[in-house]
């Protein structure tokens, strides 16, 4: 090894030792990288934003994320799994995204924010019956017209006031 | 509770007859995907289906991690006198009469069956069930709402409602067929209670709606450690359709 390259070696293990043991990535840029990933059935809505991330754990050696299925047979599990694995690649370290029932997802985990984005697509947000509005035209003459929808996660409604049948989340 | 103080014999029946329930109701429903009286139920009937077996696939999930089994093989790759659904379920599709008729007797029995196991001392089927339950209210809802239709009209609703539950009545309590082992899981606090205090409860849960409408109570089961054998023809063909595609390529993976 020539004097350089042994400078450059002392100078390396230097530095590693000043940074002392391999350092915790930051999971709140972790959370914020979550918060681009959309809900494939509810494009408008972000991971985040529909309150199932429940865990979120990075190190050097890796991030393990656990989120909770807004239904039990959802067909849409497999691709947010994907999508959430595919995001978080940019940090270089393993990615392990596994699904838990340790706590029910529940319909108030929506954020205001993602509760805002809903209606701004015209399906009204989860909610009480007697509180539900169409998110047209914000009347409160709506009438259910189904318990199931296109979904599980919805309901059909038709708004009497601006005439449009809409989709509401169920409350869960 | 750790693996190793399970009562694993009690738990895979358990775990075994609440899939099939789930599965086998799960697919009766999806038949009407397409020829329901209506177009909200068509959506209805298809949503329910998917959320029926949605919950068996949780459950042969947990199943498989007891036993090492594929979830998948569990599910389709048996014979017929093998699954251990209740007897209830086993009446053929028939007419929108005899689906409410059967969902309502089913979803009622479930309501019970799943009461006594949450917060139950397992926490993999203890968390499950706390999830399920909430799904589960809005078939209750459903059900409640078109078995009040039919059993309030004069006429052919009521009559047909009245021949379904005829039909159906004998195997009516069959969800509560006592299970191999039963009283391990009792013991190690998973189940609160017998099966035949869960009926006892369930009886006592569907009185109200029954009496309200002039219905008869289901009589007892004849035969209750039969109640989830003797499957007969008309699971036959429902087991033939559901694993159709499956056999078609066996070991294909999709």
């Amino acid at each position: 090894m020539s004097e350089w390259g042994s400078q450059v070696g002392v100078a390396r293990a230097r530095s590693a030792a000043a940074l002392g043991p391999a350092p915790v990535l930051d999971v709140a840029i972790v959370r914020a990288a979550l918060a681009e990933v959309m809900d494939p059935e509810l494009p408008v809505l972000s991971v985040v934003d529909l309150g199932i991330v429940h865990h979120v754990s990075a190190t050097r050696d890796g991030i393990e994320v656990s989120i909770l299925p807004t239904f039990v047979g959802c067909p849409a599990l497999d691709v947010i799994r994907a999508s959430i694995a595919a995001r978080l690649a940019i940090f270089g370290v393993p990615v392990r995204v596994e699904p838990t029932f340790e706590v029910p997802w529940t319909s108030d985990r929506i954020t205001p924010a993602g509760r805002a984005a809903l209606a701004a697509v015209g399906i009204a947000p989860p909610g009480r019956e007697e509180d539900m509005r169409c998110p047209m035209c914000a009347s409160a003459a709506v009438v259910r017209d189904g318990l199931f929808g296109p979904t599980q996660c919805r309901s059909l409604y038709y708004c009497r006031s601006c005439r449009q049948p809409f989709e509401a989340i169920k409350s869960v | 509770m750790n693996i190793a103080s399970l009562p694993t014999v009690a738990l895979v029946h358990l775990l075994g007859s609440m899939a099939d329930d789930e599965f086998v109701i799960g697919f009766s429903d999806s038949e009407w995907t397409g020829i329901a009286p209506l177009l909200e139920e068509d959506v209805a009937m298809s949503s329910l289906a998917q959320d029926e077996i949605g919950h068996a696939a949780a459950l042969y999930g947990l199943l498989g991690e007891l036993t090492g089994a594929d979830p998948d093989a569990i599910a389709y790759d048996r014979e017929p006198d093998e699954y251990r659904h209740c007897r209830l379920l086993d009446h053929g599709r028939g007419d929108w009469a005899m689906t409410i008729a059967r969902r309502y007797l089913y979803e009622t029995s479930d309501a019970v069956r799943l009461d006594a196991l949450s917060g139950g001392s397992w926490a993999p089927l203890a968390h499950l069930v706390g999830k399920l339950v909430r799904e589960e209210r809005y078939h209750l809802m459903h059900v409640n709402a078109w078995f009040t239709r039919l059993a309030g009209t004069s006429g052919e609703p009521r009559d047909r409602l009245l021949s379904a539950l005829e039909v159906l009545a004998p195997d009516a309590g069959t969800v509560f067929a006592p299970l191999p082992g039963e009283a391990a899981l009792i013991e190690t606090g998973i189940l609160a209670a017998p099966m035949p205090e869960l009926e006892a409860r369930w009886r006592a849960s569907i009185a109200p709606m029954l009496e309200s409408h002039a219905l008869p109570m289901p009589p007892a089961v004849v035969d209750p450690a039969r109640g989830r054998a003797d499957h007969g023809a008309a699971f036959a063909w429902l087991w033939g359709e559901f694993n159709a595609v499956r056999r078609s390529e066996p070991g294909a993976i999709w």
